[in-house]
């Protein structure tokens, strides 16, 4: 590990009113790897996503991204940095179909502007050519390509849940956060989730994952921080991870089988 | 939408001083027109971003008086002895000078307002409107006050052949007021089918997903706003020259609510929903003046109104376009609706 991190969250502490939401939190993630920050509910996982990604700001600490700070910057410029998060509800572009909910998550990808929109120059219709191939190719990497003409809003749950991370996943970024990607899903929809945010890594996509479903964390991560009431009580990979006894005591209080507890969050 | 209907629309709209020359109704159409524009204008700001601009007269009238100080020239003191003078211009000039202007402090309020968006907006919109009627009011020098701008010249073209031609007949100010519609029309399609406009209906339908992929809030909420602006000062520097008289009144509240009306019950978010909400009521006052008093005329807009609301929440059109088979825009195919038919 001595090329420099991606991202490293640095002693970041948030106050949300008087409460603590978390205390002092620091990790790194490298180019390259899958690391998923877990934690019982209320620890803090959200929040550091939305920290990361700028729509809040912390009391205290940095947040740099190849090695730029990002504290204060507002989300989308945080986003056309390369870095892109899913949201823990489901957030998609209701009333708006698949295809045009894939278009409009791939704002970054192009850049005409109104003078382009107005006079649709030949560069302005390439590119419109291009958004449109790169929405398809999207759609088809998240098997929702036969959903297309739908409204966004009448897919089946499990489908919106994944047209969520393709959203986030269109504008190809360098890192990923996913926020509890599998909440809710069944077994076989999990296993598929799992399997697409495995090809998002195969495609050169550093992912930084939050999701409960134990299993899914143990075989998909390289490391794994654990957070307890706004603190870092472990870090490292998952076979150790496993065998820690602070993280075993926080989740089931040392109870074993814990990682079931957690997966219909 | 197939763009077949809309250009047999204009034709027919084009047609219609040769077939029916009527002086009265072709002057409702005209003044019909100038609104149909502003509600045009209204439209991307309140159809596309979802924000409700309710002092959108401000840019009308704003439009209308550039225009007309323009054309009519002005030598007033700005303070410490100076004086600026502006020789009068040709009304083509005015027409600019109305866009520039207006598109101006649609930018000035745009920066100034989407900072506090939602309710904030609608309030800081209302008294933009009302500031600049006080002004238009009381800046006497400038705008003779409520002695209104007088002997305005009409719209004037260069023709081929014919060289500089005043607009004084009726037929003629129509078609510029066609022309000019059709043109601003344009404008807004090209912007919605592109991608600003794309982003424009992501930062309505969820703003914080929009930002989260990297979509410019302000940036382009400013951007409907000139546009939007310009437009509407399009729309007023045509009434200016049509009415040939501008009065402090140009931006009065009921000249906003007839546009929200218009794109409302229209459609709002639909490119033809301010047409057909502008025809509507742009038209029926006029045309059923002789028919019923104009307390009845009222009551039954009113009434008008409620079920309109109550029955096509979502407007005329999308409930037309309910109707009719859905496109399905097939891969590879060049174009596709960008979410005009979500409300
Ligand atoms: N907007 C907010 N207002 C008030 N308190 C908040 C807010 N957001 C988070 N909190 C509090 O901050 C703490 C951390 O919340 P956070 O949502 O980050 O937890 P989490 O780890 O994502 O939990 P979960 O697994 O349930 O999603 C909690 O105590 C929560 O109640
Ligand atoms: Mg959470």
């Amino acid at each position: 590990m001595s090329a420099p991190p991606l991202l490293s969250v640095e002693q970041v502490a948030v106050q949300i009113g008087g409460l603590v939401a978390i205390a002092d939190l620091s990790f790194t993630v490298a180019e390259g790897e899958v690391v998923s920050l877990i934690g019982p509910n209320g620890a803090g996982k959200t929040t550091a996503f939305n920290v990361i990604t700028g729509y809040m700001r912390p009391r205290d600490g940095r947040v740099r991204f190849r090695g730029q700070d990002l504290v204060g910057q507002a989300p989308e410029r945080i986003a056309a940095a390369g870095l892109v998060r899913s949201f823990q509800r489901t957030s998609i572009f209701g009333r708006c179909t698949v295809f045009e909910n894939a278009r409009m998550a791939l704002h970054l990808r192009g850049r005409t502007g109104l003078l382009g929109a107005l006079l649709r120059l030949p560069a302005a219709r390439r590119e419109e050519a291009r958004l449109q191939e790169e929405a398809w190719a999207m759609l088809d990497f998240v098997g929702l390509a036969a959903r297309a003409d739908t409204p966004a809003e009448s897919l089946a749950y499990g489908e919106q849940r994944r047209l969520g991370i393709a959203l986030a996943a269109a504008a190809a970024p360098q890192l990923l956060l996913l926020d509890e990607p599998a909440a809710g899903l069944n077994p076989s929809e999990t296993a598929e989730c799992m399997a697409l945010i495995r090809r998002l890594r195969d495609r050169g996509t550093t992912i930084l994952l939050v999701e409960h479903d134990m299993a899914m964390v143990m075989r998909i991560s390289d490391r794994i921080v654990v957070l307890n009431q706004g603190r870092v009580i472990a870090a490292g990979p998952p076979a150790e991870i496993r065998e820690d006894p602070d993280v075993i005591r926080a989740y089931l209080g040392g109870a074993p089988g814990w990682e079931s507890a957690h997966a219909a969050a | 939408m197939s763009a077949v209907p809309g250009w047999c629309f204009v034709a027919a709209m084009a047609a219609l001083p040769l077939v029916l020359p009527d002086l009265y109704l072709l002057s409702v159409l005209t003044s019909a027109g100038i609104f149909i524009i502003g509600a045009i204008s209204l439209n991307l700001l309140l159809g596309y971003t979802g924000q409700l601009s309710l002092g959108h007269a401000a840019f009308f009238g704003l439009g209308a008086y550039a225009s007309a100080l323009a054309s009519l020239g002005f030598d007033i003191g700005i303070g410490f002895g100076l004086r600026l003078t502006l020789p009068p211009q040709p009304v083509w000039i005015g027409f600019l000078a109305a866009i520039a202007v207006a598109g101006g402090f649609g930018w000035l309020l745009g920066r100034l307002a989407f900072r506090v968006r939602g309710a904030y907006f609608v309030i800081i919109t209302i008294c933009f409107a009302q500031v600049l009627r006080m002004v238009a009011l009381n800046w006497v020098e400038l705008t003779q006050g409520p002695m209104a701008l007088i002997g305005l010249s009409p719209f004037s073209l260069w023709l081929p052949g014919q060289g500089v031609v005043e607009l004084y007949a009726k037929n003629q100010t129509y078609w510029l007021v066609l022309g000019v519609a059709v043109l601003c029309f344009l404008v807004v399609r090209q912007i919605v089918h592109s991608r600003v406009g794309r982003a424009l209906v992501a930062l309505r339908e969820n703003e914080t997903l929009a930002r989260s992929v990297g979509i410019r809030v302000t940036h382009y909420l400013v951007i409907a706003t000139v546009v939007s602006a310009g437009i509407a000062g399009a729309a007023g520097s045509l009434f200016a020259h049509n009415v040939r008289i501008v009065d402090p009144d140009v931006f009065l509240f009921i000249y906003t609510v007839t546009m929200v009306i218009m794109v409302i019950t229209g459609g709002k978010g639909t490119l033809w929903g301010p047409v057909v909400g502008g025809l509507i009521f742009g038209l029926l006052p006029d045309l059923l003046r002789g028919a019923a008093p104009p307390e009845a005329q009222w009551i039954a807009y009113g009434v008008a109104m409620i079920l309109l609301v109550m029955f096509l929440p979502r407007g005329i059109v999308p409930a037309i376009a309910a109707l009719m088979p859905a496109r399905r825009p097939g891969r590879g195919a060049t174009a596709s609706p960008v979410s005009q038919e979500a409300p």
